[in-house]
């Protein structure tokens, strides 16, 4: 299968690699870029554990290509943490045990970080419609909407 | 100080700077939280080859020729394997345990040779540089078929008229147990009324997020294999692996680090994860098996596939008479290795009626082969079946004779004062708190304003639904769950903890970590039992080369088995790290204690030496340690309960909800649970339990169905068709509890993995009945409750 060049910027790094057309954009990063944060869940775009930020938006990389990323910014839970720019809602996720396996983290975090990003503090029902393609087989996501609802909360009072 | 020596009123638990009851954050989750943890999936080893399966598409079919070559001509192509060759490298497993008496199976193989007995049995390897060539080149493996009859549906399995599976065993009879406790059809007669129902539960799975994963690497060199292996118990795979393949266990490490999601389905032998580890033994390399989501659907065990007959008998002042259940459940075509497929109905038999006073009880359960996907152990075993059918009956029975039906249970659970007793079924329960977990319920729920609610919507056209289950847990397994039936399944399990060089405590484990919080738990136990801050331990689990052998993680025995026995390490290491400081400070190591990384005065906290100095002398300067005294900075203690059986759990749990009467559609609004694991190490971690295990079960209850046609195909193996909770649909889970240690350990804890699954799908399901009753509507006894199924019971739908 022929490869194709693409150049993108990959949690602010300039990267030029050869992919096949069908590679999705999840594979590219974990099997090519080493970049393991981002899961591998069910590869049909349900369960959302593959989700990363593709130009600031929050997408499936599992039915996202590589090649439609060529002159892209690509975001992955590793960027999000070393930039710190999460670190509150990390830290919530922590102390708030919203994670069991971990599995699903990274991308329940980047989805509940672009729900946030809206600002306010949005209700209960709000966060758990807005995580609802983000499957966890582990918590029964009370502990998940608590430590969203928690940082809401605390920025909310950060800025008013 | 010495545990004897605690002033009155307190436990040994209650030592100073006690980690016990308290809800500390778990050490591995700040790795977890940045992306920066290592599950197989992510494992990748130099001269690592992956692995794809050709599967078959028939439920069952002879396997007549199958031609390799153009897949063999694929570049990049390592390998194309056929069960025949594999076979010579693996031999096969039956999954038989001798104490399920007449338990029997049929030889299963990595690959399958001649005969494919369901639909997605693995029929050719195929290994390749990379996942995406080796997926290729499966494409081009030409394999031709003789299709043979499927047998798929469990009612017929054992007629005359219907083929057998495998022809050896005579029938396709499983497994069989009956049971006749006290006098049933007396028990029956004097009722004034008697409920017979059938209840149908649907086929479900576990959808652990990461799939089943492998990478093996068998060192041709060393003559050494090393499996990178998603599982919950790493010893009894380096067992099976070391039995299968020929070579000594000593031979075999298996590594678990990270696991995306186990929930039982990660415990049992998978011919894909066997087939990994023998194609690395013949390539002499590593090779890496990841499932992928439609795999998983026709290769994860599935489970819960029951229909249960039952009757209950009940006089008109609400006292039951008796249980009666007739169980039936098609398991696939074989029965799991190694700890077999007859544990579910068995635990059915168990547990019916278990809550209740009540001593007249008949049972038979029976387990038949089919040519579906194999069933075997999921959270919970048989336990939301046995919960649900026990509290269906129990509800229908109270609005049978018109008594409320928290009444009902007040008057049949059996009495707190009545411990220790044992059940018609013949449970041995050490102590059991029915009564308090109901009084608790009960008043977080506020179940009298909840009832006027309900009326007062109902007159605004809007139903809503009570439903309670009360449950007993099996948890803390000994030896009597496996080990006496032959496999080779550890119920003990072992912790050793050492000083490190400058006095941090580092315990290796034989449980296991698969998000629960395993970790967490052991370094609370050893802080506390040891006496250093939380963050001077680091605890070490999944590696055979470098843990105590041990069971792993199952019928919810990390904390109370692996506690227990880090409980004792820790004790025992403090024993030995104070004779090292006795000498250092000719004291008497009895007047000593440790606290807070500190060796201190037992009787005035002042501190003598710090752990980092003890360490230093006794590693670098034992010259200055008094002639013949030999410092021991390590110590390992094992445990395993002997008093009881299993250490039986109980609890409650209620639902609420609203019932769309046009739509069919079930809203959740609330759920209760009160449970009682025992003492309670870490109340975060409990309750986290309690609230992924009541999802698991709401799963079951509304959602998950492996939807098979009579040709035996999976009509709904992906996650688009198969429906899981999301957290759109879930409710807040209230959880609460009742403390009741047990006995058998210092640490008196019990398990609380399982308590959620158990009791949810019962308490969904009457609840949605309480909420149709009124409504004339026929009752709902049918997992799961699609709107279907609701619009059926209303009668507005065929």
């Amino acid at each position: 299968m022929t490869a194709h060049e693409i150049t993108l910027t990959v949690n602010g790094e300039e990267v030029r690699e050869a992919v096949e057309p069908r590679t999705t954009l999840v594979d590219f990063l974990r099997d090519t870029l080493g970049l393991t944060g981002s899961h591998v869940g069910c590869e049909h775009g349900v369960c959302g554990a593959c989700s990363v930020r593709l130009d600031g938006a929050v997408v499936r990389g599992c039915l996202t290509l590589a090649v439609q990323c060529d002159g892209h910014k690509v975001e992955t839970i590793e960027g999000a943490s070393d930039s710190g720019a999460i670190a509150d809602l990390q830290e919530a996720f922590r102390t708030r045990n919203a994670l069991q396996c971990g599995y699903c983290t990274p991308a329940m975090l980047l989805t509940a970080a672009e729900l946030l990003a809206g600002g306010g503090v949005p209700s209960r029902a709000a966060i758990r419609e807005h995580l609802s393609g983000n499957y966890c087989r582990c918590t029964g996501y009370h502990a998940i909407i608590d430590a969203v609802e928690a940082v809401a909360r605390v920025r909310a009072g950060a800025t008013s | 100080m010495n545990d004897r020596d605690l002033p009155a009123g307190l436990t040994a638990l209650d030592r100073p700077n006690s980690y016990i009851g308290r809800s500390v954050a778990r050490p591995n989750l700040a790795r977890l939280t940045q992306g920066r943890g290592q599950y197989v999936s992510d494992v990748v080893l130099p001269r690592m080859a992956h692995a794809a399966f050709v599967r078959s598409p028939h439920a069952h079919a002879r396997i007549k020729q199958i031609n390799t070559d153009a897949a063999k001509r694929v570049p990049g192509v390592i390998a194309v394997v056929t069960g025949a060759e594999l076979a010579t490298v693996c031999t096969p497993w039956v999954g038989v345990l001798t104490h399920l008496k007449g338990l029997k199976s049929a030889p299963q193989h990595a690959v399958a040779v001649e005969r494919a007995c369901w639909q997605g049995e693995a029929v050719v390897a195929v290994v390749a540089r990379t996942r995406a060539l080796a997926e290729d080149a499966a494409e081009l493996v030409e394999v031709e078929y003789e299709e043979l009859p499927a047998v798929t549906d469990a009612e017929t399995a054992l007629d005359k008229a219907t083929p057998v599976i495998h022809p050896d065993l005579g029938d396709n009879l499983t497994f069989e147990r009956t049971l006749d406790a006290g006098q049933v059809d007396k028990a029956l007669n004097e009722s004034d009324a008697v409920v017979e129902t059938t209840f149908l539960f649907g086929r479900h799975t576990g959808v652990t997020n990461e799939p089943r994963a492998a990478v093996a690497d068998w060192n041709e060199g060393a003559q050494r294999l090393t499996v990178h292996h998603g599982t919950q118990a790493p010893h009894m795979m380096q067992n099976i692996f070391a039995k299968h393949l020929g070579l000594a266990e000593h031979q075999v490490r298996v590594v678990t680090n990270d696991v995306g999601g186990s929930f039982g389905i990660k415990v049992h032998v998978y011919a894909d994860e066997m087939a990994t580890v023998a194609l690395s033994k013949l390539l002499k390399r590593p090779v890496k098996y990841v499932a992928d989501r439609i795999e998983s659907f026709v290769t994860d065990i599935h489970a819960r596939d029951h229909r249960v007959k039952a009757r209950i008998g009940v006089t008109k002042d609400g006292r039951i008479t008796a249980f009666e259940i007739d169980d039936l459940t098609g398991i696939g075509p074989y029965s799991v290795y190694p700890r077999t497929s007859g544990i579910e109905a068995n635990q059915i038999v168990n547990l019916v009626g278990g809550p209740y006073a009540c001593p007249n009880y008949r049972a038979r359960a029976r387990v038949v082969f089919q040519n579906k996907n194999v069933m075997c152990q999921y959270r919970a075993v048989g336990h939301p079946i046995a919960t649900a059918v026990t509290e269906g009956l129990v509800e229908l029975a109270a609005a049978k004779i018109g008594i409320d039906p928290v009444e009902v249970r007040r008057k049949n659970l059996i009495a707190d004062e009545a411990y220790p007793c044992g059940s018609a079924a013949g449970l041995k329960f050490e102590k059991l708190s029915h009564h308090a977990s109901l009084d608790k319920l009960i008043a977080m729920m506020d179940y009298d304003r909840l009832r006027r609610d309900q009326a007062a919507a109902r007159a605004r056209g809007i139903h809503r639904g009570i439903g309670f289950a009360a449950f007993i847990e099996v948890t803390n397994p000994s030896a009597a769950f496996y080990g006496v039936g032959g496999a080779r399944i550890s119920s003990q399990d072992g912790a050793t903890v050492r000083l490190d060089a400058q006095g941090a405590v580092i315990c290796h484990t034989g449980v296991t970590e698969q998000g629960q919080g395993s970790e967490a738990v052991i370094a609370q136990v050893v802080a506390t039992s040891f006496g250093v801050p939380l963050d001077r331990v680091r605890v070490i689990t999944g590696d055979t080369d470098n843990t105590p052998y041990g069971g792993g993680t199952w019928a919810s025995r990390a904390a109370g088995i692996g506690g227990e026995a880090a409980w004792q390490a820790g004790k025992a290491l403090r024993a030995n790290v104070l004779a090292v400081a006795a000498s250092i400070l000719q004291a008497e190591p009895k007047a000593l204690d440790i606290r807070a990384a500190a060796v201190v005065d037992a009787d005035t906290g002042r501190e003598r030496i710090g752990l980092d100095e003890v360490a230093r002398i006794a590693y670098f300067r034992p010259d200055t340690l008094p002639p013949g005294f030999q410092a021991e900075l390590m110590a390992t203690r094992h445990y395993v309960p002997r008093a009881w059986p299993f250490a039986f759990t109980n609890g409650i749990q209620a639902s609420h909800l609203e019932v769309d009467t046009d739509t069919g559609f079930v809203t959740l609004l609330d759920h209760w649970v009160v449970e009682d694991c025992g003492t309670v190490i870490n109340p975060q971690l409990v309750d986290e339990q309690i609230r992924g295990g009541v999802v698991q079960g709401i799963g079951a209850a509304l959602f998950e169905h492996c939807l098979y046609d009579a040709q035996g195909q999976l009509l709904n193996g992906n996650m688009a068709d198969y429906l899981v909770p999301m957290a759109a649909e879930m409710p807040d889970i209230q959880v609460g509890h009742v403390v009741t240690p047990t006995g058998d350990s210092e640490i008196g804890a019990k398990g609380a993995g399982e308590a959620g699954t158990a009791g949810a799908p019962g308490a969904v399901m009457n609840a949605v009945n309480d909420a149709l009753r009124p409504l004339g509507a026929r009752s709902i006894t049918v997992m799961p409750i699609t709107p279907g199924v609701v619009l059926q019971a209303l009668g507005k739908s065929e």
